[in-house]
């Protein structure tokens, strides 16, 4: 492929040694096996009865089937999973190639809240003097609608250190309902950015719509399937190790409908999974592995990203708690899972439980962000605006998310040390020595200018005070005034006469 | 190449901050064609007035240089590049220019004084200034204020710059002001402080003549003395 984003190729830091890796495949496999899995949707109990799972209805008429896996029968589907495969875009160079065996790491946004948290600058006069004025940050939340989606799309296809965009807002217009929710959701995205798009289904009879408003996008059937500008998210399991009805039949229609998949879990330590670290990544890998041994099944060779997202659970409340070691521990090691099967890996960083951006923020989300990156993760999602846990997306922090995950990826770019630049940097110091101030400041242009070296913090204050937050939301401003990279009108009219249930007002953006 | 083109070339490498041939410039590309000193050299060779040298292939792209700086397009590598093409072919063209009877803009002793090793800002004072036109002396880092002295002494220069990094060395500046002053030519020469633990407020209080911030502020304040 000519085109794609670079993302960063890491070095990836491995918590779990060969064994540990064996040692735990092998206890999922055991828990594929004995309990194995609470089935809720009968075509995919027969799917895998018919590649010689045991199954058997779980007596009381609840349309409940157990499955008992045996290990060969995982490993052989899961064999059959792409290790390659790109993820489309509007603009070629914007597709991203995943690889799982090699850690090329890309970031995106994530999850579907429900509050975008608007950032206002309150003057604030000091009590002692009656003269010293401060601009003091203050936050207020709206519900999530079609207009701020669309607003947070064309917020994303600026930051430039965001790779993809999973829509962050959940819409909830008076107008949405469950039946045009994901046409709406996914032409609010389509329209705005030019990146990989990808969400979840609310309904499964919307995935044909959905289907033929990207092809009208990309010019028909093939060249989507060659060029998947869009992608899908099934959590097909609910933890602890329950295939849920519905999700199964959207994992049907997916993987048969020819399109990229991620098979999510996302159990919770402590209440849907064990907290301990071995426990919770052998039935999360467990449930991951089943969801992509089904996929396999309906059609070998389907493309499909390992989903994992672990999480803790406070002990105070039973909440997520995101920004701790426990979830990094987690997800370090399912990374290493996924790469272990061969298959890329969708993982996750940069949520925290802070409520506004500030230092809690940017402690949390830097703690996973940097961690997650190191684990060379092919795809990490949730990394962009997300606050009070997967609840809020606020665009000012997207913005500071940017900046953090831009310096990420610099500091784990591959090191530029050859015996061609040695060669070179020998040179330089001999030359510099050789002057009266052996200064090598002028040398440094040539990096400088090749974008080797990064630039100071974008939203740093030269005085006593801290500005990040104003600067950061005068950045957005910036972006706010720049336009969208809006569809051909032609394609938006083909799209609104073939495609039922779009909002009108959506057609100019709004 | 007529004679303005070659001072044309010279004002260009300066603003791309070319010494040498094998020097890369602001933009890529040049790596190989002659830099700032190969094209004074052959501006000599076919015998341009030196002085014409200085003023349109040297101060001019020096002044677009600090614009570029003031408006964000160059960084400090940038300026410094430049700085040094204007030191180097100061180098060359000093003789021509006594010769013609062209004066500097006076000489400048500077250095670090004793008991500091730090010298990145004074090495970055002496580059800029060197590239501004003055006649720079740099005595080097850790200088007994005694050796200081005995140059003011010899050289009699109209300026002397001194830098320290450390608290407890900034208070050697106070000795040689006292020292200045004990040997006659403290109104010989201006003082010039600088450094990071250093003020305008410590600059009054040893008698300094001006401090200066950055080396920005230092030529700044060597054309409001010399205007």
């Amino acid at each position: 492929m000519e085109a794609f984003r670079q993302g960063v190729v890491v070095r990836p830091y491995e918590r779990l040694n060969a064994d540990q890796l064996t040692w735990l495949d092998k206890a999922s496999m055991a828990i594929l096996e004995d309990p194995g899995i609470w089935c809720y949707n009968e075509r995919a109990a027969m799917l895998f009865k018919s590649h010689g799972a045991r199954v058997w209805e779980e007596p009381g008429g609840h349309g409940c089937w157990r499955i008992s896996c045996p290990a060969g029968l995982i490993r052989e589907a899961v064999g059959q999973a792409p290790s390659r495969f790109v993820l489309g875009a509007r603009r070629p160079e914007n597709r991203l190639l995943l690889d799982a065996e090699i850690p090329r790491v890309y970031f995106g946004s994530g999850s579907e809240a429900n509050v975008w948290l608007e950032t206002h600058l309150d003057k604030y006069i000091r009590a002692e003097d009656g003269t010293t004025e401060r601009l003091i940050p203050h936050y207020t939340e709206r519900r999530g609608n079609t207009a701020l989606l669309s607003r947070a799309a064309k917020l994303c296809e600026f930051l430039e250190h965001l790779d993809f965009f999973i829509r962050p807002l959940n819409i909830q217009d008076p107008e949405i309902t469950p039946d045009n929710h994901d046409v709406n959701k996914f032409f609010a995205s389509l329209n705005n950015i030019t990146k990989h798009v990808q969400a979840g289904l609310t309904t499964l009879e919307a995935l044909p719509h959905v289907i033929r408003m990207a092809e009208l996008i990309v010019g028909g059937r093939e060249a989507l399937i060659q060029n998947p500008i869009v992608s899908f998210i099934a959590c097909v399991f609910k933890s602890p190790m329950q295939i849920v009805e519905d999700t199964a039949d959207k994992v049907f229609a997916v993987v048969e409908a020819g399109l990229p998949l991620v098979i999510s879990s996302s159990p919770q330590g402590g209440s849907s999974a064990p907290i301990q670290e071995a426990g919770m990544v052998a039935q999360i890998h467990a449930e991951i592995l089943a969801g992509i041994a089904m996929t396999q099944m309906i059609k070998p060779g389907a493309p499909v990203l390992y989903g994992s997202v672990p999480v803790r659970a406070r002990l105070d409340d039973l909440h997520d708690l995101y920004g701790c070691p426990e979830f990094n521990q987690y997800n370090i090691d399912c990374v290493q899972l996924a790469r272990f099967y061969k298959i890329p890996c969708y993982s996750t960083a940069g949520v925290g439980d802070a409520k506004v951006p500030g230092i809690q923020a940017t402690f949390e989300k830097l703690l996973t962000h940097l961690f997650m990156a190191m684990s060379g993760a092919q795809y990490i999602h949730y990394a962009f605006g997300l606050l009070d846990r997967t609840n809020t997306f606020c665009p000012v922090q997207a913005i500071l998310d940017n900046e953090q995950i831009g310096k990420v990826k610099h500091t784990l770019r591959e090191p530029k040390v050859t015996p061609d630049t040695l060669e070179d940097m020998v040179g330089m110091v001999r030359k510099v020595m050789a002057t009266p101030h052996r200064l090598f400041a002028r040398h440094a242009r040539k990096a400088m200018h090749a974008g080797d070296i990064s630039s100071p913090f974008r939203f740093e204050s030269k005085a006593m005070e801290d500005k990040v937050i104003a600067h950061a939301l005068s950045h957005f401003d910036e972006i706010e005034n720049k336009p969208a990279p809006r569809l051909d009108p032609s394609v938006v009219d083909a799209i609104y006469e073939s495609v039922p249930g779009l909002l009108p007002g959506l057609r100019q953006g709004r | 190449m007529s004679k303005k083109e070659v001072i044309e070339k010279i004002a260009f490498n300066v603003i791309q901050g070319r010494v040498e041939s094998e020097d890369e410039g602001f933009d890529e590309g040049f790596q190989g064609q002659p830099g700032v000193v190969e094209l004074v050299e052959e501006a000599l060779k076919e015998e341009t007035d030196p002085r014409t040298i200085v003023i349109d292939g040297l101060t001019k792209p020096m002044e677009i240089v600090g614009e570029k700086f003031e408006r964000e397009e160059y960084l400090i590598p940038d300026m410094l590049a430049s700085a040094e093409c204007v030191g180097a072919a100061m180098d060359l063209l000093s003789p021509h220019l006594i010769k013609s009877g062209v004066e500097s803009k006076g000489k400048f002793v500077i250095c670090t004084v004793a008991g500091d090793l730090h010298d990145i800002g004074k090495n970055i004072v002496a580059i800029m200034l060197k590239g501004a036109g003055y006649e720079v002396l740099d005595l080097g880092a850790d200088v007994p204020t005694a050796r200081i002295i005995e140059t003011v002494k010899k050289e009699r220069p109209p300026f002397l710059g001194l830098s320290a990094l450390l608290t407890t060395t900034m208070r050697i500046m106070g000795d040689i002001m006292e020292g200045l002053e004990r040997e006659g030519l403290r109104n010989t020469v201006k003082v010039l402080i600088g450094g990071a633990p250093t003020s305008q407020g410590f600059a009054r209080q040893i008698g300094a003549d001006a401090h200066c911030k950055d080396a920005f502020e230092a030529i700044h304040t060597l054309k409001a003395m010399t205007a």
